[in-house]
C-alpha cells in the first residue's frame, strides 16, 4: 500500500496543469429582454440538447396552510394549456423521440426535456406556452390530487425512515419554511384546489422568474436565436420575482430530540441534524468548508466516523455525514449512526459525539484532505461527461441566489479552503442548540425487532 | 440531501448520431474480446466487465456467498487491507464499483489517462487477490444481515421475494441472492473463497471501455486485469420453465398503501418475437404517460403513482412483470383495470396510431442513450452479453420500424395470458378476493 500511495503522491504533484482544465469554457449566459436568464452548456460530442427551465419558486416560496402546492402545480403543468390537450405535451416529446420530466425542491422546480439537438426550438415553444397559459379544470384537479397523494403514500407512509425524517424537519425549523415536506403534509394536500394551483403559478411563473438552461451540441447564437423566438415575445410580470423574503429562523437555543417508533423498523439508527449556512453569491468559503467537512466525516471507508466507529470501536454498522450547501436560506448538517448489533443508540450517539470532539481537538489529517482536493479536481473531468449533471448544476445554483461566477468560482475554492478552516467552521455548526437528534426505533408491540437493537 | 421529487419513471439516457458509435473489437493476445469506442476528448476512461452466472452460482446451502464475496472485493486485496485499499483508490479519484444479480457479477470502473497504470494495478488486486480478511468478513457480513433483516419488513422487498419463491421453488431464483440469515450467518471464509473462484473466470467474461484510450492500450490492459483468473468456473444453473395461475396471493402486512407485483411467463431475449413484444409492452405498460396502464390507472383514475410492466429475460426463465402500488383501500380497483387491460391487449392488440406512436418514440429514444463515456460502455457490454453483434446498434431501429400491426396483435395474442396473470399483494387490501395458485 505504501508503494502505491507514494506513487499516486507524486502523480497529483506534477498533473495539476492536467486537471486544471475545467467545465467553464464551455459555458455561456446571457440575458433576455423580458428578464430570463439563460444558460448555455456546449457539448458537440453528440446530436442531443437537454432544455431545463427552472423557477425561482420552490415548497418555501408556498402560502402557509397550502402545503404541496408547488410540486402540485408541477404535475398539473402537464395538463392542458390553451393549444395543448392534456397529456399531450408529452405526447408530443416521446413523438419526437424525446424524454421529459420536471421535479420540485425547496427553492426551485424544474422542467426538462432531452432530444435531439433539432428539436430544441419545438421544445422552447411548449415550454414557453405552459409558462403562461396553462389551462385546468376541476375534474384535472381531483384526479390528480389522488395521483400526489399517492405518491406521497409511496415516498413517505410506507416507509417509517422517510416518516421520520419529516418529524425530524419539522423540529429543525422553528421558523423556516425548509421545515416542510416538499410533497406537502397530508392533511393539507387533501384540500388542494384550483384556487391554490393558480395562484401559486401566477406569483411565480413568469419569465423574469425563470433561468433557461440549454445543454448539449447548441451554440450560444442558436439558443439566443431561438430563446429570443419562443421566450422573447412572454411578457415580464413585474408582481413576479421581487427577491423571496420568507420567515427566517430565530435564535435557537435548545436541542430538541424525537424518538419515533414503528413496528416496520428493522434496523435502528440516531440521526442528527444541525444548522448550517449555506452558499452565498460572492461568500461561499464556509460552504466550502462544511462542503470538505461532509467528505472527512462520512465519505467513505476513510472517513473520521467509519475509522473510529466501524473500524476502531466496531459500534457500527454504517455512517454518514450529508451537506448540500445548494439552498437559498440556511441548510443543514446531517450525521448519521446505524449502530452495530448489540449497540444501544444511546450508546451510538455517545460514541458520535466522542468522535465529533476528538476531531474538533485533532483537527484535519492533512494526507486525507489532499486526497479529497485531489477527487474534487478530478471530478472536474468527469463532470465534463455528464452536460445533464452540468445542467442541473448551474440551474440549483442560479436558483438558490447564487450566480454563474459563483459557480465557477467554487473548485477553485474549495482547493484553497485550510483545515483550520474547516474545524473552525465544523465548531460553528456542531452546537447542540442549533440541532435536532432523532432515533428510529422498532415499536414495543413488534417484539422480533427489538433483538436488533438490545 | 433532501431527495428531489421527481415522476417516478427515469428517463432514457440522451444521445449521439449513430453513425458515430465507431464500435471496434479487440482481441487481446491472452484470448479475451472486449468492444471500445474511443473517445479522446475528455481525459478519462470508463471501463465494464461482467462474469455471467452472478448469485445463481451459490453452492447448496451456501446462499448468500457470491453476494457477501463480491461486496468484498474492494474490502481489502493483495497488500491493502480494506482501509489501504480505499485510500489508495481516493488517492487515485478512481471509482470501482462491484455489483451482484441473479445472472451477473459487474464491474464498473472509472478512471484518469494520468494515472491509469496504477488505478489498474489497484482493480486487478480486488479481483484476483481479494484477503476476505476475518474483520472484513464479519464487518460486511452484519452489513448483509441487517438488510436481509430490513427487507423482511419492506414491502416492496416483501413482494418480489414472495413471487420469486412462488415462481422458482428451490431453483437460485427462488430465492433472495442475499441469502438468509442463517445461510448467510453460516458462511465461512472457505466458502467465499470458492465463490470468488466459482464466480470471476475467464470462461464467462464480458468486457466493454468508452473513452480516451486505444485499442493497443486497452488489449494489454485487459491482460494484465485480468489474465491470471482461473480458466474456468462453476456450471451455470439449469433452465427452467414459468407457470403462473390466474389470481391474487396477499400477504398481510400492516402499511397503508399495498405493493402489488404482478406477472406472468415472458420470453426470450433472442426469441424472433421479442421486438414485437417489446413495442406492443411499450404500448401497454412502458415507461411513459402513454402507456396504456399509465392512462387507465394513473391519469384517468388517480389510482397510483406509478404502474409499469416489463420483460424480464433472465438467463434460465423467461418472465413478463409489473408492478404497482395504491392505497389498502383503492388497490383492489387497480387491479381490477390491469386485468382489464390485460385481456383487452390480448383480444384486440393496439390501433395504428399507438403502434406509429410507439415506433417513433422508442427509434428516436434509442440513441439518446448513448450519452456519455459510462452509458456507452454498460451500452456495449449488455449487447454483448445478449448475444448481439457490434451492428446491433445500426440496425436495431430497422428491427423497431419492421414490427407490423399483424405482429402485435398476434404476439399479444400469443404472450399475454389473462388466465395466469398472478398478483402478489402486500399490505392491509381491502375488498380482495384471494386465490390459491402460483
Amino acid at each position: 500500500m505504501r508503494r502505491l500511495a507514494a506513487a499516486c503522491t507524486a502523480l497529483f504533484l506534477t498533473a495539476l496543469p492536467a486537471l486544471a482544465e475545467g467545465t467553464e469554457d464551455q459555458v455561456t449566459s446571457f440575458s433576455l429582454d423580458n428578464g430570463m436568464e439563460v444558460v448555455v452548456i456546449e457539448d458537440h460530442r453528440a446530436p442531443v440538447v437537454v432544455h431545463m427551465v427552472w423557477y425561482r419558486a420552490g415548497s418555501a416560496d408556498e402560502t402557509p396552510g397550502k402545503s404541496g402546492v408547488a410540486h402540485f402545480l408541477e404535475h398539473l403543468l402537464f395538463k392542458g394549456t390553451d393549444t395543448l390537450a392534456p397529456g399531450e405535451f408529452s405526447q408530443v416529446v416521446a413523438k419526437n423521440g424525446g424524454t421529459d420530466n420536471a421535479f420540485t425542491s425547496t427553492d426551485q422546480t424544474a422542467y426538462y426535456q432531452r432530444v435531439a439537438a433539432d428539436r430544441l426550438g419545438l421544445m422552447m415553444k411548449m415550454e414557453a406556452d405552459r409558462m403562461v397559459n396553462l389551462r385546468l379544470d376541476e375534474e384535472d384537479i381531483l384526479t390528480e390530487r389522488d395521483v400526489i397523494i399517492e405518491e406521497r403514500n409511496t415516498r413517505v407512509e410506507n416507509d417509517p425512515a422517510a416518516l421520520m425524517r419529516e418529524q425530524l424537519g419539522a423540529a429543525l425549523y422553528l421558523n423556516h419554511r425548509y421545515g416542510v415536506p416538499i410533497i406537502g403534509w397530508r392533511d393539507e394536500m387533501e384540500t388542494l384546489d384550483l384556487d391554490a394551483a393558480y395562484s401559486y403559478y401566477h406569483r411565480f411563473y413568469a419569465p423574469n422568474n425563470a433561468i433557461l438552461v440549454v445543454a448539449g451540441d447548441v451554440t450560444p447564437d442558436e439558443v439566443r436565436r431561438l430563446a429570443e423566438e419562443h421566450y422573447g415575445p412572454v411578457p415580464a410580470n413585474p408582481e413576479v420575482g421581487a427577491p423571496r423574503a420568507r420567515p427566517q429562523e430565530p435564535r435557537q437555543m435548545a436541542e430538541r430530540r424525537l424518538i419515533f417508533k414503528d413496528p416496520r423498523v428493522a434496523q435502528p439508527y440516531v440521526m442528527r441534524r444541525y444548522l448550517a449556512p449555506e452558499r452565498d453569491a460572492g461568500a461561499q468559503r464556509e460552504a466550502a468548508a462544511l462542503t470538505l467537512l461532509e467528505e472527512i466525516l462520512g465519505g467513505g471507508q476513510t472517513s473520521v466516523l467509519n475509522r473510529d466507529l466501524q473500524f476502531d470501536r466496531k459500534v457500527s454498522l454504517y455512517t454518514a455525514a450529508f451537506y448540500n450547501g445548494t439552498s437559498y436560506d440556511d441548510t443543514s448538517f446531517g450525521l448519521i449512526v446505524v449502530p452495530a448489533p448489540g449497540v444501544t443508540l444511546d450508546a451510538a450517539e455517545a460514541a458520535l459525539d466522542e468522535t465529533l470532539a476528538a476531531f474538533l481537538d485533532e483537527g484535519v489529517d492533512p494526507a486525507q484532505l489532499d486526497r479529497i482536493k485531489f477527487q474534487f479536481r478530478a471530478d472536474q473531468i468527469y463532470a465534463r461527461d455528464d452536460v445533464q449533471g452540468l445542467a442541473r448544476r448551474y440551474g440549483g445554483a442560479l436558483t438558490s441566489g447564487l450566480t454563474v461566477a459563483d459557480v465557477q468560482a467554487w473548485p477553485d475554492i474549495l482547493q484553497s479552503v485550510t483545515g483550520d478552516e474547516i474545524v473552525a467552521a465544523a465548531r460553528k455548526v456542531f452546537d447542540r442548540n442549533h440541532s435536532v437528534t432523532g432515533y428510529l426505533l422498532p415499536d414495543e408491540a413488534a417484539p422480533a425487532a427489538q433483538e436488533v437493537s438490545q | 440531501m433532501k431527495p428531489l421529487l421527481a415522476f417516478v419513471f427515469s428517463l432514457f439516457l440522451a444521445a449521439p448520431a449513430l453513425a458515430e458509435i465507431d464500435i471496434q473489437t479487440v482481441e487481446t493476445p491472452k484470448g479475451f474480446t472486449a468492444w471500445l469506442v474511443e473517445e479522446p476528448s475528455i481525459p478519462f476512461t470508463s471501463l465494464e466487465i461482467r462474469f455471467e452466472g452472478g448469485t445463481s452460482l451459490d453452492a447448496p446451502g451456501e446462499r448468500g456467498a457470491t453476494h457477501l464475496m463480491v461486496a468484498l472485493l474492494e474490502e481489502g486485496a493483495g497488500e491493502y487491507d480494506a482501509r489501504g485499499f480505499a485510500e489508495a483508490s481516493e488517492a487515485l479519484a478512481a471509482s470501482f464499483r462491484y455489483d451482484s444479480g441473479p445472472d451477473t457479477v459487474s464491474v464498473s470502473a472509472k478512471f484518469l489517462t494520468e494515472n491509469r497504470d496504477a488505478a489498474m494495478a489497484l482493480l486487478r488486486e480486488s479481483l484476483v487477490a481479494p484477503r476476505f480478511d476475518e474483520d472484513a468478513v464479519e464487518r460486511v457480513r452484519a452489513q448483509v444481515l441487517s438488510s436481509i433483516r430490513s427487507d423482511a419488513k419492506d414491502p416492496d422487498a416483501i413482494a418480489n421475494a414472495t413471487f420469486d419463491r412462488m415462481l422458482f421453488g428451490d431453483h437460485p431464483y427462488g430465492s433472495q441472492p442475499e441469502g438468509t440469515e442463517e445461510s448467510v450467518s453460516a458462511l465461512s471464509r472457505d466458502d467465499l473463497i470458492a465463490a470468488h473462484k466459482a464466480a470471476l473466470a475467464r470462461d464467462r467474461v464480458y468486457i466493454a471501455a468508452a473513452g480516451d484510450i486505444s485499442a493497443e492500450e486497452l488489449s494489454s490492459l485487459i491482460d494484465g486485469l485480468l489474465g491470471d483468473l482461473p480458466a474456468t468456473g462453476a456450471p451455470l444453473p439449469a433452465d427452467l420453465e414459468v407457470t403462473t395461475t390466474a389470481g391474487v396471493t396477499v400477504v398481510p402486512f400492516d402499511t397503508p398503501q399495498s405493493v402489488a407485483m404482478f406477472g406472468q411467463k415472458g420470453l426470450k431475449r433472442d426469441d424472433p418475437d421479442f421486438f414485437a413484444a417489446y413495442v406492443m409492452n411499450t404500448i401497454l405498460g412502458g415507461g411513459g404517460f402513454e402507456a396504456r396502464l399509465m392512462t387507465e390507472v394513473r391519469e384517468k383514475r388517480g389510482l397510483t403513482y406509478g404502474v409499469y410492466s416489463y420483460l424480464v429475460p433472465l438467463d434460465h426463465a423467461e418472465l413478463y412483470l409489473g408492478r404497482v402500488a395504491s392505497a389498502n383501500d383503492r388497490v383492489a380497483e387497480a387491479i381490477t383495470v390491469i386485468r382489464d387491460e390485460w385481456a383487452k391487449m390480448a383480444r384486440d392488440g393496439v390501433t395504428r396510431e399507438e403502434l406509429d406512436q410507439a415506433k417513433t418514440y422508442l427509434t428516436g429514444a434509442y440513441p439518446l442513450r448513448f450519452d456519455g463515456n459510462g452509458p456507452i460502455a454498460r451500452i456495449l457490454v449488455g449487447m454483448q452479453m445478449d448475444g448481439l453483434t457490434p451492428d446491433y446498434v445500426t440496425t436495431r431501429n430497422a428491427q423497431v420500424e419492421a414490427v407490423t400491426l399483424e405482429d402485435v396483435k398476434r404476439v399479444a395474442g400469443d404472450l399475454l395470458k389473462p388466465d395466469a396473470l398472478r398478483f402478489v399483494v402486500v399490505g392491509q387490501p381491502e375488498g380482495l378476493e384471494e386465490t390459491p395458485g402460483q
